[in-house]
């Protein structure tokens, strides 16, 4: 039985927003319990942390365009680069890293 | 006609403090738009250019590029995106495509419970339901770097320009392929880590703990990534093995009281 893709899309897009919709609607007050709040409050920096690295040294052509990408963000970040200027600064990295790689 | 004219103006002293107060929560409103609206954009151009790759998997995977924007605006996940168009040339079962999205998307739990945070209370529901619609890795990590309360406008404002830029990349994705020159390709895709890291750097540089923190994490996620059976569990399954216990286990060494929680609220913003 061949299935119908907007069955398909119908059902991704549904769990999808389950998952998101619970939480946000259900947990309404703050959470007082100290333990939960502090979990709470870490999770943010170690899934990010956790997606960024190694991620991002795969994420382009070679190891050491991705490698350059990540020092540089992470030296401009330490800086106090905007949002913006962190991410338009790797992309040029990587750019100016893969173009140094090709002439090699 | 004195007494009367005293009330006329308590009246519309009244009336005019609350088309003031309207006035005030209007213009916040506005100023959080577009304030998200900036911090948006290299959101939706890393999303265009990551959207394009998932743009070809849906072509082969035979969906057509109406199709194909339609999965990716309605659910703005690329891992989940991905796993759901090689399911659909596989002719997966309904009931399988429902457990894998459970699955791969399961981080957006907790964000979501992390997000629920960082909201007044008072949020509407209708508010709550809006900005549900786009929980994703890269728009909570916008919501949760803003000092204080999240206004839902923030929200709005980033999504107003990311939805587009991720359903568009990969309408695009479908129909032109690769015409994109792939050193533009590849150099737009660590965009989204490049922002990132300016999301977690900052309060880690002024927080030793959240330095520990994110340094024990990546370490972590590469020692995950090369070991040989634990590497065989997806992506997904691993950011949340490793979300769960790496914070849970910082909650318990180093819990956190209110009054810390918003001064590192506070240095988010610097």
């Amino acid at each position: 039985m061949k299935h119908n893709i907007y069955v398909y899309i119908f059902i991704m897009a549904a769990v999808i927003y389950l998952i998101r919709l619970l939480p946000l609607t259900l947990i309404r007050k703050k959470i007082t319990n100290r333990t939960l709040r502090s979990f709470l409050f870490y999770v943010p920096y170690v899934t990010l942390a956790v997606m960024t690295f190694p991620a991002i040294l795969e994420a382009t052509g070679s190891i050491w365009s991705g490698l350059a990408a990540l020092i540089a963000g992470i030296l401009l970040s330490y800086l106090g680069v905007s949002l913006f200027g962190v991410a338009v600064c790797s992309c040029a990295v990587v750019f100016i890293v893969e173009l140094i790689l090709k002439a090699f | 006609m004195f007494i009367a004219d005293k009330h006329q103006f308590k009246v519309d002293f009244y009336l005019q403090s609350c088309t003031m107060l309207k006035v005030i929560k209007l213009t916040e409103n506005l100023k959080w738009y577009k304030k998200g609206l900036r911090d948006g954009i290299p959101i939706a151009l890393g999303y265009f250019a990551v959207a394009f790759t998932l743009g070809i998997t849906a072509k082969n995977a035979g969906l057509t590029a109406f199709q194909a924007m339609l999965a990716a605006g309605l659910t703005n996940a690329s891992a989940g995106g991905y796993a759901a168009f090689s399911l659909i040339s596989e002719d997966a079962g309904y009931l399988e495509m429902a457990l894998t999205q459970l699955v791969v998307n399961a981080r957006y739990l907790l964000m979501a419970c992390a997000l629920s945070q960082k909201l007044s209370p008072k949020t509407s529901t209708l508010h709550r339901s809006l900005i549900a619609f786009d929980v994703t890795d890269e728009v909570f990590g916008i919501s949760v770097s803003v000092k204080g309360t999240l206004n839902p406008f923030y929200n709005y404002g980033a999504m107003t320009v990311a939805i587009p830029g991720w359903a568009l990349g990969t309408f695009f994705g479908v129909i032109m392929g690769n015409i994109l020159p792939q050193s533009i390709v590849i150099a737009l895709s660590v965009g989204l880590y490049g922002m990132f890291l300016a999301i977690i750097i900052p309060p880690a540089r002024k927080n030793k703990i959240i330095a520990g923190i994110v340094i024990i994490s990546m370490v972590l996620s590469f020692v995950f990534k090369i070991l040989p059976v634990i590497s065989g569990i997806s992506e997904g399954m691993r950011i949340i093995i490793l979300t769960v216990a790496i914070s849970l286990l910082a909650a318990i060494l180093f819990p956190v009281d209110d009054e810390e929680n918003r001064k590192d609220g506070e240095k988010n913003e610097a």
